[in-house]
């Protein structure tokens, strides 16, 4: 694999080719999930702004949740001979015979947001993905170092049960929190990711706790969980922000708006932008025959009151989220 | 005119009541109340508020299967008036928000009527098509994002409050008496009762069968709709795609659980809304035991099938066999 992308890059070299001028005659096919989520949505336009600053040609196609689109999507990108491929592959197996074809005809797969079967990993060149554990594990840090050694009673909103993304990030909060006896998680239920969800829960949250007196701040594993719990929050007489912390993950626009109202503490962002990464990553590879390591993990940023969550808001809000 | 009052419903009630006191003790201030921002504030308040989506759809639902059909669309009619509702808020006074909203539910309402009761489809599939295609039609409509909005017009119906209680808590208050009035008040009721039957011998008996149900369609729609405005106002947004998910589902077990029989021929729209209460009391009670996520569902489970088996009629009967073999 080594020896044939060294090769490559010799072979483009030679031809005299320059890394810019190279750059802007790529192709690259991108085979989409769908919009499902509004950040699912960000994340197509985010590619194709990325897309755009790289000086590459983007070709879109919205698989509509089917693997079986994204199985022909990407089976015509060979056909039409791209340069790359990106893959946001809807389930994790069953890929195998596609990406073999694509690696018969030299053409290199990024895999984006999500991994496919370990038994795969020969067969694509690189993932670019979040660490879900990670992003849990930031939001346990920020909280630990709020509130330093006094006392605290959290309580978790959940993901939806079973979904991996919820395991990892409880596991990755509590990795946060460990060693810190002062923080522990007193309630812990499922939202299921939505904001009625969020809501209802914390509201009984608030009941359970001698009406929130016992709460010192809100886990969210999303954003929008959040937002419906600070809605009971307020309506219970509560102040969040200030009264209970709050720190939830993904950044979507209007956490940020609560963020500027100072309801919200925190939130870590998963980014929308893992096209920007891949193409540097695929540049690399085709000009100078660079082979990227085989997970490219993504930034897991904290955003806190302090970086401006108003212009923040202001950036992301036409990002289709 | 008068009104009867319930015929049977030992059973739900005492459903009802084991279920809150299980939920007093497993969380002693269950019953506790206060008064905060003009509002009655408390866990039993909860259970109504949070109940009142499902109880409004229960409404729509009781007729529809009182008269032998199924609306499996409620959730998706949901999805769709809310995100009417919240995308026009902002920039629409409240009446023609309110109008648009309801309007579409009620358009949902007569399709489905018009399917059943004109063209003869079987109403779960009839009603099928438009629970996969409604929640695609809100998901247009919102551009699958979700739609947030400010007016308090709107906001009125999920945080307003009418004498202490919740706004949603009074207009399902509000529609139960309506349909009360309009079923056991008039002949409507039983001219329903009469389809769910049998149509046939009902049709050939005078009864104008074919309007019944396409209105009794249309009042499921038009409640689907206001619940959905009721859940957009609740979070002050529209959420495609998780507004009213499962939730016909919810309100079918509403139904049922309030003894009203699949089968059609008779119904009782009060225990409906009893059975959305136990419902959402089991869900509330869920969320204050402090039981891991995971066991939610196997609760439910457990819940359902225990007043579902106390309201068997064959159980009774294997009972009272029991008893009698006893020497």
């Amino acid at each position: 694999m080594n020896f044939k992308a060294l090769m490559l890059g010799t072979a483009l070299f030679g031809a005299g080719f320059s890394a810019s001028a190279l750059a802007a005659d790529l192709t690259v096919g991108f085979s989409q999930i769908g919009s499902e989520s509004g950040w699912r949505a960000a994340e197509t336009t985010v590619s194709k702004s990325e897309a755009k600053k790289h000086n590459v040609t983007l070709k879109i196609a919205d698989a509509q949740q089917k693997q079986e689109n994204q199985i022909k999507a990407i089976r015509s990108f060979i056909a039409q001979g791209v340069d790359a491929i990106f893959l946001a592959p809807v389930v994790a197996t069953g890929w195998d015979a596609v990406l073999k074809e694509a690696k018969e005809a030299q053409i290199p797969v990024v895999l984006l947001d999500r991994d496919i079967d370990p038994a795969g990993k020969d067969l694509y060149l690189t993932a670019v993905t979040s660490d879900s554990v990670h992003e849990g594990a930031v939001a346990g840090q920020w909280l630990v170092k709020t509130v330093g050694t006094k006392p605290c009673n959290v309580v978790e909103l959940q993901g939806t049960v079973g979904a991996s993304v919820a395991t990892n990030r409880k596991k990755g909060f509590e990795e946060g929190i460990a060693g810190h006896p002062n923080v522990k998680i007193v309630r812990s239920q499922t939202g299921d990711f939505t904001r009625a969800k969020g809501k209802e829960v914390m509201e009984s949250f608030i009941k359970a706790e001698g009406g929130g007196k016992n709460i010192c701040a809100v886990y969210a594993h999303n954003d929008d969980m959040m937002v419906g719990a600070i809605q009971a929050m307020k309506e219970a007489g509560l102040k969040p922000g200030t009264e209970i912390l709050t720190v939830s993950i993904d950044a979507v626009p209007d956490i940020f708006k609560a963020m500027a109202a100072g309801e919200a503490n925190a939130t870590v962002e998963l980014t929308p932008n893992m096209a920007g990464p891949a193409l540097d990553a695929v540049i690399a590879y085709k000009t100078k025959g660079t082979v990227p390591p085989k997970w490219i993990q993504t930034e897991s940023k904290l955003y806190t009151q302090a970086d401006n969550p108003k212009a923040v808001y202001e950036s992301k809000k036409d990002l289709g989220y | 005119m008068t009104l009867r009052l319930p015929r049977i419903g030992t059973s739900q009630i005492i459903a009802l009541a084991a279920i809150l006191a299980i939920n007093w003790t497993v969380s002693p201030q269950f019953f506790d109340i206060r008064f905060q921002d003009g509002r009655l504030f408390g866990s039993l308040i909860d259970v109504l508020n949070r109940g009142a989506p499902v109880a409004i759809l229960s409404l729509g639902m009781v007729l529809v299967i009182a008269m032998r059909g199924i609306d499996l669309s409620v959730g998706a009619v949901m999805a769709i008036a809310g995100a009417i509702a919240a995308s026009l808020a902002d920039s629409h006074p409240l009446p023609v928000v309110l109008a648009a909203a309801l309007g579409a539910g009620l358009a949902c309402g007569l399709w489905n009527g018009f399917l059943v009761a004109v063209l003869g489809i079987q109403p779960i599939v009839a009603t099928l098509i438009l629970m996969v295609a409604g929640r695609g039609i809100a998901q247009l409509i919102t551009e699958g994002r979700i739609v947030t909005f400010t007016a308090p017009g709107l906001s009125w119906f999920g945080g307003g409050s009418v004498l202490g209680l919740p706004a949603p808590v009074a207009i399902a208050l509000a529609m139960l008496a309506l349909t009360l009035l309009v079923v056991r008040g008039t002949a409507l009721g039983l001219m329903i009762e009469a389809t769910g039957g049998n149509a046939r011998a009902s049709a050939l008996a005078g009864v104008g069968t074919r309007a019944i149900t396409l209105a009794v369609y249309a009042w499921s729609g038009l409640c689907a709709a206001l619940a959905g405005i009721v859940a957009a106002a609740d979070i002050l947004g529209a959420d495609a795609n998780n507004a009213g998910l499962w939730l016909e589902l919810d309100a079918i077990l509403a139904v049922v659980i309030g003894g009203t029989s699949l089968f059609g021929g008779r119904f009782s729209v009060v225990l409906a809304v009893v059975g959305a209460l136990i419902i959402q009391a089991m869900n509330t009670g869920i969320l204050l035991s402090g039981f891991p996520p995971e066991m939610n569902l196997v609760v439910k489970a457990v819940v359902v099938l225990a007043v579902l088996l106390a309201q068997s009629p064959r159980l009774a009967g294997l009972g009272l066999l029991l008893r009698r073999k006893r020497p």
